[in-house]
């Protein structure tokens, strides 16, 4: 039996419901991703499309990135990585993980501020070039999440 | 990382697939019910397509990598009450799912009918098409399913 399993068989029950709060968080962010990313990229310039797209990142990536956020305090609490003795480093899965989940949240932030001028701007005929920065950042955002889900249920060290 | 290890990690990636389908499903389900003319409805066919690939993938990497895993971890095995339960679930989505898309590709066949018959304009018939209460129903169960199937991996009753 590998390390992995046996973690997984000795996970006592009350580790269970902070793991999928942060599991179910993530998985509604990186489909809010998804779907922001889809519906501005196929937009080409459809302004019901370009709305759909940012309000998927609002309504649905963002909601899901602070569930996310809150369950991954929660699960590192339980877990006591809080309480790791001097001279022990926390393995580069977690490392990973709070990179991904704090810089994210800012690049999310970002890219729904510039998204949303970017649909302000739409009454006027502008905001084209912003949406396309919210699209890039978006798809930044999700690469760079998968790379997390496989180093957090890898967990590479 | 060993190769299991792999295995696992392509196996979550796949959930993370699968349920970026279903929420992008549920957007469009949203945003679809507003919707009335033709060239709005078809304008979502290539979100239905990311969808589609990513449910699909998602569907065919859960069952793949899961499989390969009960075989393969050591203290899981294929006759285990939670995997059992896991794959009758999956059976049971994948079959609710298939009719949830039969039921929204009417929207779409509709308005491909309209278009071809040079009706662009709203129409109240497509609205309620797109509207489908069966759909809705049906994409309804499909996400408790795997909302099941998630509660069921991490908790593995009887492990």
């Amino acid at each position: 039996m590998n390390v992995l399993a046996v973690l997984a068989a000795i996970r006592p029950d009350s580790w269970n419901f902070p793991l999928l709060v942060h599991v179910f968080g993530a998985m509604v962010l990186v489909g809010g991703l998804v779907t922001a990313s889809s519906a501005l990229a196929f937009a080409k310039g459809d302004r019901k499309l370009l709305r759909l797209g940012y309000w998927s990142l609002l309504a649905v990536a963002f909601p899901g990135w602070i569930v996310m956020r809150i369950g991954a305090q929660w699960i590192y609490t339980k877990e006591r990585w809080d309480e790791l003795p001097e001279g022990f480093d926390e393995p580069g899965w977690l490392g990973i993980g709070y990179l991904t989940a704090d810089l994210g949240g800012l690049i999310l932030l970002i890219s729904l501020v510039a998204g949303g001028v970017g649909v302000y701007r739409m009454k006027q005929g502008k905001g084209a070039g912003l949406l396309k920065v919210t699209l890039v950042l978006s798809l930044v955002l999700l690469a760079a999440y998968l790379i997390a889900v496989w180093a957090m249920s890898g967990k590479p060290d | 990382m060993s190769f299991d290890d792999w295995v696992l990690a392509l196996h979550v990636l796949s959930a993370f697939s699968l349920v970026a389908g279903i929420v992008l499903f549920w957007v469009m389900v949203v945003a679809v019910r507003r919707i009335d003319t033709p060239a709005d409805t078809l304008r979502l066919g290539p979100m239905a397509k990311v969808g589609n690939a990513t449910v699909g993938a998602g569907m065919g990497g859960t069952i793949l990598f899961g499989v390969w895993l009960a075989f393969s971890y050591g203290g899981y095995d294929i006759w285990d009450g939670w995997i059992l339960a896991a794959l009758v679930l999956w059976f049971v989505g994948a079959g609710l799912g298939q009719r949830t898309g039969k039921a929204y590709m009417e929207g779409p066949r509709k308005a491909q009918e309209l278009e071809a018959a040079g009706q662009t304009g709203p129409n109240p018939e497509l609205l309620a098409i797109n509207r489908t209460q069966t759909g809705l129903l049906m994409h309804t169960l499909t996400s408790l399913v795997v909302l099941a199937i998630i509660l069921d991996m991490i908790w593995k009753p009887g492990a």
